[in-house]
């Protein structure tokens, strides 16, 4: 087959036109929210959302509920849960992550297993990006331009908080407000995310490119679009894969992710050791 | 008077109190202050009064309490007991007037932003939410950036810099400010010859301008020609005051701390 079919003949069918343009929206939105995930260290706590809104997920799905509204509902109770568990520090910050992490995910499986039709869950636990409906799309699409639009107009508080928290609260803004506000952010992404490569592995979709934007730049809005670019070549990549090889989207969607990663970080370890030899 | 309308419309929508202008940069009366979870205070009934355009040193051991006055001034600290007044109002109440200059390692100085970029955030008080830098906001940083002399390091990431560059970018934003009352953290701690230089001179022009400044500082050699004033403090209480001599209670006390060196 020649490299043009390739690419072009999987989307002669909708679905795959849907799912391309999902893969592309989810990926762009989690890339960009995750440069602060990565700048911030917040890793922890971005995989923490993306297991917590499964019992979200399952509840609505029992109660014929909208399953975005669930999974929303449970990822923002998990993000107040976490300040408010961590707020007078008898317990670390990672600790409550920890606890209610698990807790909501195990409550999650549970709750799958009391109903006995394990192949609608495995959708929610890994990913099932061609079946995204020309309606969930549109909802991808307005959760997207909100989280553009807040990164756009928070852009300065949200970089200073990042850097130099105390500056910030010294001319009176509040970081931990502001904080709140990302993670409210990152639940809506991970909605969406949780579509494209299932609860396990949405978090790889904040990290990864991200971090490979950060071996490349140091510039935020820079690392901002590379990290949005390698996640939309890694969505549609990993989405082709998966359909000519007939393995599973989400993983494949992931795997390239990590490949960009892997290739970057060579490639910058060979640039350095060239370096250190040179002087 | 945009200006002086966009001063009083400062981030959270807290506008500020209206303060008169013969209030002192900072009054502290029995002031108590505890950092939160800690059982003893970190200050014990200080009583000071910094008036407005003053150059007053902060001088002791580590521990000694410089930096929870500091910080307290800036609003970052609760007040436990006493009262502790910045111009006349509550402190953190006033944005844009009160600079605050943390020690350099309360920074990542490994996120991606130009020393630019870093400067031009103390603008951010005057700008408020929803306003991106204007022309004259950079101009004032680049201002800034002269005048301390790392205009040409502008455009580095601010990782790039050297321990003393990052301080001179440090106060360059705070001068980016505007601010009435600088309360600078060490300001000249494991600093180069040079930004030592570049920073006196810098404090002696602020003076020269009006303002008001505070530091915490170890460095006993440059008391009397850098300030106007000295307050001693040892374990959370100001001991001694006064730039012409060290003190003899304090330069005991020190001596035992083995950090410093009293030259007077």
């Amino acid at each position: 087959m020649n490299p043009f079919d390739w690419v072009l003949s999987p989307f002669q069918y909708n679905f795959m036109r849907t799912a391309a343009l999902a893969g592309a929206l989810v990926g762009a939105t989690c890339a960009l929210l995750g440069v602060y995930v990565v700048l911030r260290r917040m890793a922890f706590i971005g995989d923490a959302l993306a297991h917590t809104v499964l019992p979200g997920l399952v509840i609505a799905y029992l109660n014929r509920w909208n399953m975005t509204g669930g999974a929303l509902a449970a990822g923002i109770i998990t993000a107040l849960g976490i300040g408010w568990l961590s707020r007078r520090r008898e317990i670390r910050e990672d600790t409550a992550i920890g606890i209610l992490f698990t807790g909501m995910f195990a409550l999650g499986i549970l709750l799958m297993s009391a109903v006995r039709s394990f192949r609608d869950f495995s959708h929610m636990l890994f990913g099932y990006i061609i079946g995204v409906t020309d309606d969930q799309l549109r909802l991808f699409a307005a959760l997207a331009l909100v989280i553009i639009v807040v990164l756009v107009l928070l852009h300065k508080e949200l970089e200073l908080t990042s850097f130099d928290p105390i500056h910030a609260q010294v001319i009176g803004l509040r970081p931990d407000a502001l904080r709140y506000a990302l993670l409210a952010l990152m639940a809506l992404a991970v909605v969406g995310a949780i579509q494209a490569v299932g609860v396990v592995l949405t978090s790889a979709l904040l990290i990864v490119p991200a971090a490979t934007a950060s071996l490349l730049t140091k510039r935020l809005p820079a690392m901002m679009a590379l990290a949005t670019l390698i996640a939309v070549i890694s969505s549609l990549t990993g989405l082709l894969v998966s359909y000519h090889l007939d393995v599973a989207s989400g993983a494949a969607i992931v795997l390239i992710c990590i490949a960009i990663f892997l290739l970057v970080w060579v490639i910058r370890t060979i640039h350095e050791c060239r370096r250190t030899t040179q002087r | 008077m945009n200006t002086a309308r966009r001063l009083f419309l400062p981030y959270g929508g807290r506008r500020a109190a209206g303060s008169p202008s013969d209030a002192p940069a900072l009054a502290a009366q029995d002031l108590c202050v505890r950092y939160p979870g800690a059982d003893q205070p970190a200050l014990r009934d200080v009583t000071i009064m910094v008036p407005a355009g003053a150059r007053v040193a902060l001088v002791g051991p580590n521990g000694a309490g410089k930096s929870t006055l500091l910080k307290s001034a800036a609003g970052l600290l609760p007040v436990v007991g006493g009262s502790l007044m910045v111009y006349g109002a509550r402190p953190g109440s006033l944005p844009h007037r009160v600079a605050y200059l943390a020690q350099r390692g309360e920074l990542d100085w490994n996120f991606p932003i130009s020393v630019r970029r870093l400067v031009v955030a103390g603008r951010y008080p005057h700008l408020g939410w929803l306003r991106w830098p204007a022309r004259e906001d950079w101009r004032k940083a680049d201002a800034a950036l002269e005048r301390l002399g790392i205009r040409d390091l502008a455009e580095r990431q601010i990782g790039e810099l050297s321990g003393g560059q990052q301080q001179r970018a440090l106060l360059a934003r705070a001068l980016a400010q505007e601010a009435d009352l600088l309360l600078l953290d060490e300001p000249l701690n494991a600093v180069d010859a040079a930004t030592r230089e570049v920073v006196s001179t810098v404090l002696r022009d602020l003076q020269r301008e009006g303002k008001t400044v505070v530091v915490a500082t170890h460095d006993l050699d440059r008391l009397q020609t850098d300030f106007d004033d000295a307050l001693f403090l040892l374990d959370g209480q100001v001991v001694a005051r006064g730039a012409g001599q060290a003190h003899p209670h304090y330069a005991r006390a020190s001596q035992l701390n083995g950090r410093l060196e009293v030259t007077a």
